[in-house]
């Protein structure tokens, strides 16, 4: 082998090397993050910590019952309002293609999922929270809500997109009303896709705190009122973490190690149930 | 569609699925028409609340170099500089990273399990929430920080813009790297092989076949990213110090847009105040829609190709 040869084969290797090592540094931060949370939050869960609301400043112990309800309650309203507006819009853009409603339409699921969550947060204050008076969990649902519209609709039009056409139109061939061929034919097809898509934004939203700071605000006490503040999860790892109680990060690391393998799971349903669909979100 | 339904009718099929079918055909459009609703919304509430500020304020908003509710003076330059610093700082550390994992994942090992996991380990970075990352940042990331900075004689403050870039980065290189991956898998196999059957070895294939062809694609996965990191709150509000001063250098402390606005927006107590929060808000928002149309609008073009 010529100097030259050998020289071009050793760059190509060095590079590879180098691409490989950059590459799996990723790994690092998250295995980082997980085993610190672990460690910091796993001596904290117990039952009480479960079932208690926390205790105020000096006194021990104490849980984060209010902010798992909470989350609870939030998120699954939240899921409520967008599932079906997220499915139905879904339908209509993998259904009506070159109409204007969906060009728009296209364009805004795309501004609607680049929008900063904080953004979120400020509109919704305008709209629900001062006209109603005061901050409630049922305006963070809401704003929730909007966070995950784009994340649901993507995943069911993409889903949608891959059933053949064939069955649609053997549906109508037979003399099936529209409705019912989307419904009955269509939407069980796509079940599993459309699932693992909420199943995405859930995990996408159960973590989100900024659309939260303005309007269900957190609440140190236990509350089911979803017309009061409520606490969170996200809300109470950020007001506990920045504040200067040691007593209050001990129960910031317990909430977000239940957070963070909360998200962590769902991400890994979604993961194992989207393998049979290949769907690229 | 009209004389659709008229033709059905005549056929003498059961009112009821009718009406059914009319109901259903409305709910899909309300659905969609809910979408473009509320992004439109979004935008008219913001630019009507921000009204105020832009009437008392005018250019001088964007200029100004002090933030002083007190003395009602509101300049938001130190927080444009603040959020335009730590996203490109963050978006220079995590590229090599993103556009390595994405040569990996699209060229060099397409299929095995150790990119399997390493694609897993690149979601699964994306799903954390940015509450985790700023708790984490806050309490391990800052220390570390604080010791760089004693040791090359800075100002120790720990927390500040370098300290939220870096973790901004670890958050936003899933979004280049994916993206990225995909459009290096487009690079048509006709064309490497082309190049191999030449004698060129991998890394030219890829300096001079791979590269140019999927250059417009890996650049919109940066916008993307970058896209994510001007937005993003809550981890950066966590760890960058939270000061209105302008940033003297990259160790010290600042403020985002977004960071100020999640700790300012519940105290301002007077019109003016709120609304230079809002415009904030506004700013923040046109400038995210034009980063975000633009790569989706680059991925598009270069998809269809």
């Amino acid at each position: 082998m010529d100097v030259r040869l050998k020289y071009r084969v050793v760059k190509s290797k060095l590079v590879q090397v180098l691409i490989i090592m950059l590459a799996f540094t990723i790994t690092l931060p998250l295995l980082l993050i997980i085993i610190y949370i672990f460690k910091e939050g796993i001596t904290e869960i117990n039952w009480a910590f479960l079932t208690q609301i926390p205790k105020p400043v000096g006194e021990a112990g104490g849980g984060i019952a209010n902010a798992l309800a909470g989350s609870l309650i939030i998120v699954f309203t939240a899921s409520v309002i967008s599932v079906p507006i997220g499915i139905m819009g879904g339908i209509y853009f993998s259904e009506n293609k070159n109409c204007w409603l969906s060009n728009w339409g296209q364009i805004s699921v795309d501004v609607l999922q680049g929008v900063p969550s904080i953004v979120v947060g400020i509109v919704i204050y305008f709209w629900i929270v001062k006209p109603l008076g005061g901050f409630s969990a049922f305006s963070g649902s809401i704003a929730l809500a909007i966070m995950m519209l784009p994340i649901i609709i993507r995943s069911t039009e993409e889903t949608l997109k891959l059933i053949p056409s064939s069955l649609k139109e053997a549906g109508f061939a037979l003399g099936i009303p529209y409705h019912r061929v989307i419904l009955k034919i269509i939407l069980p097809c796509g079940l599993s896709g459309i699932l693992s898509g909420v199943l995405l934004s859930i995990a996408r939203i159960a973590g989100e705190t900024a659309p939260l700071l303005f309007t269900a605000f957190g609440n140190p006490y236990f509350s089911t009122d979803i017309s009061k503040p409520m606490q969170s999860l996200p809300l109470l790892v950020f007001n506990y973490a920045t504040s200067p109680y040691e007593d209050w990060h001990k129960l910031a690391w317990g909430a977000a190690l239940i957070l963070l393998f909360t998200v962590l799971l769902l991400n890994i349903i979604t993961k194992l149930t989207t393998k049979k669909w290949n769907v690229q979100f | 569609m009209e004389t659709g339904v008229k033709k059905i009718k005549k056929a003498k099929l059961p009112n009821r699925q009718i009406r059914m079918e009319v109901v259903f055909r409305h709910s899909l459009i309300s659905a969609g028409l809910v979408v473009v609703i509320l992004v439109l919304g979004i935008m008219l509430s913001l630019i009507w609340y921000s009204i105020p500020s832009m009437k008392a304020l005018g250019f001088t908003f964007i200029w100004g170099k002090t933030w002083d509710p007190v003395r009602d003076i509101y300049g938001a330059y130190p927080f444009l500089l603040g959020t335009l610093l730590t996203s490109f700082l963050a978006l220079l550390i995590s590229i090599p990273f993103s556009f390595a994992i994405a040569f990996y994942l699209g060229e060099y090992k397409p299929r095995s399990w150790l990119s399997g996991f390493l694609k897993n380990t690149v979601e699964l970075i994306a799903a954390v929430p940015s509450v985790i990352y700023g708790f984490w940042g806050l309490i391990v990331l800052v220390p570390i920080v604080q010791k760089i900075e004693m040791k090359t004689g800075i100002l120790p403050y720990g927390t500040g813009i370098f300290t939220a870039s870096l973790i901004l980065a670890i958050m936003i290189i899933p979004f280049a790297a994916s993206l990225g991956k995909e459009m290096i898998r487009l690079v048509p196999a006709s064309l490497k092989e082309g190049a191999y059957s030449l004698g060129a070895t991998r890394y030219e294939v890829i300096l001079n076949v791979i590269w140019p062809y999927s250059k417009p694609g890996l650049f919109a996965g940066v916008l993307l990213s970058l896209g994510r990191a001007l937005g993003e709150t809550m981890a950066v509000t966590m760890v960058i110090g939270n000061t209105s001063m302008v940033p003297k250098n990259i160790f010290s402390p600042g403020n985002t847009m977004a960071s100020v606005i999640a700790n300012e927006f519940t105290e301002a107590d007077h019109t003016l105040y709120l609304s230079a929060l809002i415009e904030l808000g506004l700013v923040l928002f046109l400038v995210t829609i034009v980063i975000n149309l633009a790569g989706k609008r680059i991925i598009k073009r270069f998809t269809n190709i």
